[in-house]
């Protein structure tokens, strides 16, 4: 694999996922790490993984599930209270512009 | 005032003695560490009131003699939630975050008896090497101030080398707690992953991380090993094997211990000194009558690689929950949703978080998941694979904790990939998920140097007893720093 | 040019467990804002989820009843995505191994059966509520968060809006039947994402599809495929593209409108839950649900076939809903007699419940009142014009019996009672016997009518005729 050198562009988008907003001088600066970065990381090439299961968890047995027992932790005025902007129990924050993102 | 003690055990008789009580080590203690935070600045909170309020309470109750950590002054790396106590990470985001829930291993200390001192600087989320990327300030290393404590677990390491406190928590996802034991000469243990619970660690790999104690000496680690170890319900990953006592499994015998070196480990890159110090370490074990092996892990050298993939991958996602919505800082000018996440996320994240958030968000990106995430997670099963084949044949694999000594304060930080390669040697542990420890092995030019053991999965007790056979024979543990600028006199 | 038709649907169901999916707090709806949460549904630093054993055994009935192979060995994902509503910024759902694959359920258009297939279902979390205010804010409610939900994707099978239909109700009486969800649109328990693409009969490629939004009853969900059926045909007609786009319908016009055109897939950057270790199903959990599914509607249909002597119609009818079948079993069980429940259910119940706009759960009818009701009109107690009285207060709640004596509505059965009033009758109405024995049936019907009238409308019709018949004969 040889993969081209990120772009300004490709790091932009990834800063607009990540809503991270980037200086000009940031961005050229991150551009020029992360390409390096990658390109380090880009050493992985020369192992052959056909065949190799990923590791995604490192738990050393299955889940041990939870019974369904429901407790009220009654935290909700410590929680509000660590809120920046609260109104009547709810957790109040700017509007929507874009009101077609789906949850 | 810990200063006179020479271990936990040491300061609990004379807890339990009334020698000293609750109350006058923690305010000696206290002391101590204000002194010291000019020149350290070890600490992002010090507990003074609550700390002394927690002593109270101990003297009225009485120092419990059958809990060896009743009275005594315990740090805890600032990612580690504290109840009712300031909890930052090392960031700007949670520069007003008071937690109203305890670490499990908080809860854990504290009804031991343990005192809550304060709260360590760290690498901001853990990220880094050497605590530069903290929000609240780069800590200093004790043996030499113009050099780093090493990280992410510098504050941790360094209150610890300067006997503020005889114990502190840190946390390890690359090396944090390994390589700034080894750069502060003490004792710092990874468990095995699943070993000590994470709830309550604010997570930057969730895959990686792991919560382990800095001592000054393996015994003090074993004793809070068997307080912090064990299985919380609250943490779907954490193990149900039964806790072993680790302090009774310090019988210092390695007779016939088999010792695998893995020659990746000593390879280059490494420091000549340092080179020098672990060979004359490896030396000395054999003479206690361990065998010792070359080995080799081919794959561990492209740990580093998978390293920074799945970690920043992981890390990406679990910093998304800091959006200045629920909790943590919020910026003051933001006219819709976006730009509040947008706004909050930027100014309360440092470049090296960002750096990171943006290399993980890239590396699971719909074009690059692949080639990069999938990548990584495959070599990770060969990195266990190789460590399980050498596990057939030896029972614990030893390597220098850090490739060179203590960095000069702003030597690395302008080059993010020299401070990567800082986290080669102990990457591999963590991607394994296995126990690793790393032990003072003597000075490189007045800057201590440390040994690393790495065992098989839950067999802390190896690990543990390799480091404890080492350290009584040894004398390098009892070294201590000089808080001044060039090393030690 | 003819066109067929293509729809998807992705049908989101709450699952009523008792705590959430992955903390302890109670899953309970209509609280105070918040009321319900803790730090873990909070998204806060360092709190880590642990899963609920219950969402994954309702989940598998679910699954059971879909005809899906449950996967044994799963683990979660997350989904990653910024949102007021959505705490840490990513959802815990399942996209490697989902809960369950290959399912299928048979739907009926007009009497014309078809299998749908199910592509896949998954468990994940549901979201918080974002309220939006015209004052510039938002409000979010974190209670729901963290809601147990299944989602339920069809295979590209249903060819048209009678199908997406017929799919949804069966889909919806089926899973209402395991009991692990209240299945109401109204009530959000079940929430319906449709796309739909039409392409010329013979063409294999699949046309672009529209995504359609704020569907919230099944009508609406054929309403507005029907219009967008309409709408893609028109464009292509025209010699127009369609744009991959989500498109809104309106209630009040019943048309679709425009959204926002889809550039490119969103990158939800899906990967393994590292918090969570692999969910496995071990054969004899698996088994042990097998056995202890509840019956089916179709398993059901066929036992008031075989077992009561129902018609297929009757039914039918009957399990269109879990709580119509279960309210008739009770009542059968109760020792009413099947038919006339039946009756009962499908009449008076349901006009009822029409008339009232009301579920049949919450209302004061119960099955052990229907059925004590219709024992006394079996036995002659009561006569069913007398039960149309008591049903009304059976309605309100009374118990029949005691209704019956206190009102006396006490069926008068009794052929010593009933003998002399027909003598009396016959003596009085001279003519009408005349009437009789020249073949006149009408007279009795006038006989009839006047012993009723006589004994206030309480004597046994049966009786009376038995009685009145050996009484004509006899003179």
């Amino acid at each position: 694999m040889t993969v081209e050198p990120i772009s300004r562009v490709e790091v932009e988008h990834v800063a607009s996922l990540a809503k991270l907003s980037l200086t000009d001088e940031q961005a050229q600066k991150f551009t020029t790490q992360l390409d390096e970065i990658i390109t380090m990381i880009e050493g992985l090439d020369e192992v052959d993984t056909d065949n190799v299961k990923p590791t995604t968890n490192m738990a050393d047995a299955t889940a041990i599930l939870r019974e369904d027992v429901a407790v009220n932790a009654h935290q909700k005025d410590a929680l509000l209270n660590e809120a920046p902007e609260t109104e009547d129990g709810f957790i109040k924050v700017p509007a929507i512009i874009d009101e077609s993102e789906d949850a | 005032m810990s200063q006179s003690y020479e271990s936990i055990t040491d300061l609990h008789h004379a807890l339990v003695n009334k020698d000293v009580s609750a109350t006058e080590i923690t305010k000696a203690t206290l002391a101590d560490i204000h002194d010291h935070e000019d020149a350290l600045n070890a600490y992002v909170t010090v507990n003074d009131e609550g700390a002394l309020a927690q002593a109270a309470k101990v003297d009225e109750a009485g120092v419990d003699a059958g809990n060896l950590f009743s009275g005594v002054p315990v740090a805890f790396k600032d990612n580690l939630t504290t109840n009712g106590l300031l909890t930052t990470a090392s960031s700007k985001i949670l520069e007003n975050f008071t937690p109203i829930y305890d670490a499990d291993v908080v809860t854990r200390l504290q009804n031991a008896g343990a005192i809550t001192i304060g709260k360590t600087n760290l690498d901001e989320f853990a990220m880094g090497a050497s605590t530069e990327t903290s929000y609240y300030g780069t800590s200093h290393n004790p043996w030499d101030v113009t050099k780093v404590p090493g990280g992410s677990s510098g504050g941790s390491a360094a209150t610890v080398a300067a006997r503020d406190v005889l114990a502190s928590l840190g946390s390890d996802t690359g090396g944090s707690i390994r390589q700034p034991a080894a750069f502060n000469g003490i004792v710092g243990l990874k468990p095995t992953y699943g070993r000590v619970s994470r709830w309550g660690l604010i997570a930057f790999a969730s895959s990686l991380d792991q919560i382990g104690p800095m001592t000054t000496n393996v015994t003090d680690a074993a004793a809070m090993m068997n307080v912090i170890a064990g299985r919380d319900d609250r943490d779907a990953t954490s193990s149900t094997k039964a806790v072993p006592d680790y302090v009774a499994g310090l019988t210092g015998d390695i007779k016939g211990l088999k010792i695998g070196v893995p020659r990746e480990f000593l390879g280059d890159g490494i420091d000549a000194g340092v080179k020098a110090q672990i060979k004359a370490a490896i030396k000395q074990l054999e003479d206690l009558g361990a065998t010792v092996d070359e080995v080799s892990l081919p794959h561990s050298t492209h740990g580093i690689q998978a390293y920074y993939i799945l970690g920043p991958s992981e890390a990406s996602s679990n910093l998304q929950r800091f959006d200045g919505i629920r909790y943590g800082y919020r910026t003051q000018n933001a006219k819709n949703l976006d730009e509040l996440y947008i706004k909050t996320r930027s100014e309360g994240f440092g470049d090296e978080v960002k750096r990171r958030i943006m290399l993980g968000t890239f590396a699971l990106s719909a074009g690059a998941y692949d080639a990069f995430f999938m990548k990584a997670a495959k070599i990770r099963t060969l990195i266990i694979e190789d460590f399980n084949r050498v596990f057939k044949d030896y029972d614990v694999i030893v390597g220098p904790t850090a490739p060179t000594p203590a960095f000069g304060i702003g030597e690395e930080t302008k080059d993010p990939m020299t401070m990567y390669m800082n986290d080669m040697l102990t990457v591999p542990a963590n991607l394994a998920g296995l126990p690793a420890i790393s032990v003072p092995a003597g000075l490189v030019d007045g800057l201590p140097v440390g040994l690393q053991v790495i065992g098989k999965a839950f067999d802390e007790e190896h690990v543990l007893n390799t480091a404890y056979a080492f350290e009584q024979h040894t004398n390098f543990h009892t070294l201590k720093p000089t808080m001044n600028e060039g090393g030690r006199a | 040019m003819n066109f067929q038709t293509t729809i998807g649907l992705e049908v989101h169901v709450e699952l009523k467990t008792k705590s959430k999916i992955f903390s302890p707090s109670p899953v309970e709806f209509g609280d105070d804002p918040n009321a319900n949460t803790n730090v873990i549904d909070w998204g806060y630093p360092g709190v880590l989820p642990t899963p609920n054993k219950g969402v994954v055994e309702y989940g598998m009935r679910a699954a059971l009843a879909l005809h899906a192979n449950i996967n044994q060995h799963m683990h979660f994902d997350r989904k990653n995505y910024f949102y007021p509503d959505n705490p840490k910024a990513y959802q815990v759902s399942q996209s490697d191994t989902p809960l369950a694959q290959n399912g299928w359920i048979e739907i009926d258009v007009n009497g014309t059966k078809k299998k749908i297939g199910i592509e896949e279902m998954h468990i994940e979390e549901d979201a918080g509520k974002n309220t939006h205010n015209p004052n510039g804010y938002s409000y979010v409610d974190l209670n729901r968060q963290g809601t147990p939900l299944i989602e339920i994707v069809s295979k590209p099978d249903i060819a048209s809006p009678e199908e997406a239909y017929a799919y949804l109700d069966t889909l919806r009486q089926r899973i209402q039947f395991t009991g692990v969800s209240d299945v109401k649109m109204e009530e959000g328990s079940m929430r319906v994402d449709v796309n739909i693409s039409i392409r010329p009969f013979g063409v294999d490629k699949f046309g672009t599809k529209t995504e359609l939004k704020n569907l919230n009853s099944f009508n609406y969900v054929r309403k507005g495929l029907e219009y967008e059926e309409q709408r893609q045909q028109k464009v292509l007609l025209a010699g127009g593209e369609i744009q991959q786009e989500t498109r809104r319908f309106d209630e009040t016009t019943g048309e679709t409108i425009l959204m926002r055109v889809k550039e490119g897939a969103d990158d939800y950057r899906y990967f393994p839950e590292p918090d969570i270790p692999d969910v496995v199903v071990a054969d004899e959990w698996l088994e042990q649900i097998k056995a202890d599914m509840p019956e089916m509607p179709e398993q059901r249909r066929e036992r008031y076939v075989g077992e009561l002597g129902l018609t297929d119609y009757d039914a039918m009818v009957l399990t269109q809903t879990k709580e119509m079948s279960d309210f008739f079993e009770a009542a059968v069980a109760a020792g009413a007699d099947a038919k006339l429940t039946s009756n009962y259910l499908q009449g008076d119940v349901n006009a009822y419940l029409n008339d009232n706009h009301i579920d049949l759960q919450d209302t004061k009818l119960t099955p052990a009142n229907l059925a004590s009701m219709i024992k006394l009109q079996m036995d002659g107690t009561i006569s069913s014009k007398m039960a149309k009285k008591v049903f009304k207060a059976v309605t309100d709640g009374e118990d029949p019996a005691s209704y019956v004596k206190e009102h006396g509505l006490v069926q008068l059965s009794d052929p010593a009672q009933l003998q002399p009033i027909i003598d009396e009758i016959l003596d009085n109405n001279a003519q009408s016997i005349e009437d009789f024995k020249n073949g006149k049936d009408r007279a009795v019907g006038f006989l009839v009518g006047q012993i009723m009238k006589q004994t206030h409308g309480q004597a046994n019709p049966k009786v009376v005729n038995k009685l009145l018949m050996a009484s004509l004969n006899a003179r």
